[in-house]
């Protein structure tokens, strides 16, 4: 065995899209890559959306997503996959190289158990035999810290957690005792709190196993934590390429510095006043009476400042800010604004009510009507609350995409015609066109790559800063939650665990839960993951 | 969109569609003969005189198709039309308002619905007076009930988008979420029912009057000129038969065109743009 396993010599992949009504045409996707690793090593790719890792981890399977063109040569074990038979192709994938895909959710065949899933490419190459293959399952789900290795594997993919079905489809690529393993993003659709588990046992599986890897992800601090290097991608092209410690404390390209420092945000806290803007008083909320999503949240939101909202999925975040915007109706409690009871039903509020609340979504793509123009979904609220017409809209509109940093050219544009950043930033204009006094914000930085949710960041700050309006800032993201609050409300499973200013709420002593959400963010240093999980085993042995 | 890209089927619906609503448009510039003169005998076969020959009361059978086509391709369209404000809008609405508003509006449709249409036509019909306004409404109330199902079922999807929920929260009335959000994203999947809507309409007021109860002499729709020359076929005369190809040739030609219009929308690949 040669000291390569694997080497890509200027791979160069090409697509071709068919607009409607227009000519094919070809574009490039991916130009010039090339790289070696070594076996037992893990390389992590990293790059905003669009920046073609996934395509580049797929290549070495010889695989192009909706029929992409490869070209370049992809040596895996002194043979250039690009050149063997069909046949030679079948052999090599599932048995030399496997595949971990973002969402183990949609990956697996809801109807068939787990464990015929995970030892299906095995038998199926013939590399071992059925009950060989099952005591090899067995044994991995075991080194990835499922629970009950022994039974698990009879379950259905419905009847696991989306944590377990992820360390599951691990298993599954480890269990043909591959070469090489593609991670494709696996921690990305999980919650902080379930992907550290995840990520410590993919590492673990990784050191024992001794297989190579190549890790994507979009998440600096997650792939410091499982790769010896780091390859960072931009635009399909190769930006910088080197060991872990130097990409992250010594970067030598602007854009990783970038990378490397985004989230460093400079926001001072600012104390609570007399009169708060928004009060929540016992608020209880449930779902057709029967879930109960929120118990007796009680919180205050200060003119000019920002309440975090904190928790993982399903601890009723978005809940209660359905029930401050009125499309949920409490059980019990009130909601004050500005020292005001507010209607609780939507129907009930005036429209100076609705206007001094508006609301900023997660995902701008569906925030807007796709059939509208930026000048209407941005002068809409103009025209309706302050009944500005005509030649006054239009100049009003272009005021506020200068104030979103986005300028005039954009005002004709349809939804469609901008990127995932320019949207957010009109979905913001939009709702700053009604002057509201306060913004609730679901989310709005979740589906951006990390440098534009920086940039939406540091431009809500900014407008904080000149407006005066406050936020109730809805995320599962801890590092953002730093970045920008004046006071956080960390829930979990419908209630208030811990609730003050920030300098309180992240200072020791905590709770169980705020104590696991903390530490369960990836830091961007190594040796992280082992501290922490260190950490845990000694806490669980009872020191 | 160029010509080029317009499949062959769908370009053979598109002129021969064209073609069915030119000569209903121009009826009295193209038409020869009068439709409601005699001016030959029974039955003559097709001649240089009368191309397509004489009907069962010796009047030009080609005026009179191209007459008839002005009144059959007239009263569907105006009932699709209809039957489209209607259904589209009470669908919208019954989506958007929710709740008991919807509920009550979409099984008083089922109800509706479950009476066979042909026979709920024949009773009314036998009641009031078949004027062509009448018969225009008749078919426009039995056929809205399609078009707000298809309606309610688009606009459901839409309706669960955040920038409706948005434009909620903004305090939008009713109007503005049914025509300026939720209209625009459901348009293209009802233009291709359209088409579909129209065959439909034509092929029951064909039905209608052959039956009698549609279109009442000496007005004739291409149905009922078969009603009238049916008996010809004993004597092996095909007048009857022209008006039933007419019949065909549009509904399969606009049908093609529906097809084309369907596909191009549901295509995963951004047709819907």
């Amino acid at each position: 065995m040669t000291d390569t396993l694997l080497e890509v010599r200027n791979l160069r992949i090409d697509g071709t899209v068919r607009p409607p009504g227009e000519r094919p045409k070809d574009i490039n996707i991916v130009e010039g890559v090339s790289l070696t690793l070594a076996p037992g090593r893990v390389m992590g790719l990293i790059g905003e959306s669009g920046a073609g890792k996934s395509t580049v981890g797929l290549s070495t399977l010889r695989y192009g997503r909706g029929g992409l063109r490869l070209s370049g040569e992809i040596w895996l074990n002194g043979r250039n996959i690009q050149t063997i038979s069909p046949g030679q192709l079948r052999d090599l994938r599932g048995r030399e190289v496997t595949y971990v895909s973002q969402s183990a959710a949609a990956s697996f065949n809801p109807s068939i158990r787990l464990m015929d899933q995970v030892i299906e490419a095995t038998v199926l190459h013939r590399i071992m035999s059925r009950s060989e293959a099952q005591k090899r399952a067995v044994e991995l789900f075991g080194a990835l810290s499922l629970p009950e290795p022994e039974s698990i594997g009879s379950r259905y993919p419905h009847q696991v957690s989306g944590g377990q079905l992820q360390r599951v489809m691990t298993a599954m690529a480890l269990c043909p005792k591959p070469d090489l393993i593609v991670f494709d993003e696996p921690t990305t659709a999980l919650d902080v709190t379930t992907q550290i588990d995840v990520l410590a046992a993919i590492k673990t599986a990784i050191r024992h196993t001794g297989v190579a890897a190549l890790y994507i992800t979009h998440d600096l601090a997650v792939v410091a934590q499982v790769s010896d290097e780091i390859l960072v991608l931009r635009h399909g092209k190769m930006v910088e390429h080197g060991a872990v410690q130097q990409i992250i404390e010594a970067p030598r390209e602007e854009y990783t510095r970038a990378l490397v420092s985004a989230h460093s945000i400079p926001h001072e806290e600012q104390a609570a006043t007399d009169n708060p803007i928004l009060r929540l008083e016992d608020i209880t909320a449930s779902y057709e009476g029967k879930i109960q999503v929120l118990t007796d949240v009680t919180a205050e939101i200060h003119p000019g400042q920002t309440l975090a909202v904190v928790g993982e999925s399903g601890s009723g975040k978005s809940t209660l800010a359905r029930v401050v915007t009125g499309l949920l109706p409490p059980e019990r409690g009130r909601v004050l604004f500005d020292d005001q009871p507010l209607p609780p039903a939507l129907a009930d509020r005036s429209l100076e009510q609705l206007r001094e609340l508006q609301m900023i979504y997660q995902m701008a793509d569906v925030a807007m009507n796709p059939r509208q123009t930026v000048a209407t979904i941005i002068g809409r609220p103009l025209e309706m609350y302050f009944g500005i017409r005509g030649a006054e809209k239009r100049r009003r509109v272009i005021e506020l995409l200068d104030q979103i940093e986005m300028g005039e050219s954009f005002i004709d544009r349809y939804p469609a015609e901008l990127s995932g950043g320019q949207k957010q930033r009109v979905c913001i204009a939009r709702s700053l066109a009604a002057k509201p006094r306060m913004i609730i914000c679901d989310e709005v930085t979740s589906a951006l790559d990390p440098l534009v949710a920086n940039g939406i960041l540091k431009l809500l700050l900014n407008l904080q800063a000149d407006e005066g309006v406050a936020y109730m800032f809805i995320t599962h993201d801890l590092a953002t939650v730093e970045a920008i609050s004046d006071s956080i409300a960390v829930m979990y499973q419908g209630r208030l665990v811990r609730y003050g200013p920030k300098s309180e709420v992240l200072t020791p002593p905590f709770d169980d839960y705020t104590d696991l959400l903390l530490s369960s963010v990836p830091e961007l240093r190594l040796g992280w993951l082992e501290g922490v999980v260190q950490n845990r085993k000694m806490e669980s042995a009872g020191y | 969109m160029t010509l080029r890209r317009i499949p062959i089927s769908a370009l053979i619906g598109l002129i021969l569609t064209g073609v069915a609503i030119f000569v209903a448009a121009f009826a009295p510039f193209l038409a020869p003969y009068s439709p409601a003169e005699t001016v030959g005998d029974v039955w003559e076969p097709a001649s240089d005189q009368f191309w397509l020959g004489t009907d069962n009361l010796g009047r030009d059978l080609l005026s009179r198709m191209i007459y008839g086509a002005r009144i059959t391709i007239f009263i569907a369209a105006a009932a699709t039309a209809l039957s489209f404000c209607v259904g589209a809008v009470a669908g919208f609405a019954a989506a958007v308002a929710g709740g008991l508003t919807d509920q009550a509006m979409s099984r008083s449709v089922d109800l509706l619905m479950s009476i066979p249409s042909l026979i709920f036509a024949l009773v009314v019909l036998s009641v009031l007076p078949s004027t062509v306004l009448i018969l225009i409404l008749v078919m426009a109330v039995l056929d809205f009930t399609r078009v707000y199902r298809l309606a309610r079922a688009v606009a459901v999807d839409v309706n669960v988008m955040d920038y409706v929920e948005a434009a909620r929260l903004r305090g939008e009335r009713l109007t503005w979420i049914v025509f300026r959000e939720i209209l625009p994203n459901a348009l293209s999947t009802l233009v291709a029912e359209l088409g579909l809507r129209f065959i439909f309409m034509v092929l029951f007021l064909s039905s209608l009057s052959f039956l009698g109860l549609g279109v009442q002499p000496p007005e004739s729709d291409w149905g009922g000129m078969v009603k009238e020359n049916k008996d010809g076929i004993i004597f092996g005369i095909p007048a009857a038969l022209i008006p039933a190809a007419a019949i065909s040739v549009l509904a399969i030609s606009v049908n093609l065109v529906a097809d084309w219009i369907l596909r191009r929308t549901s295509d995963l690949k951004g047709g819907r743009s």
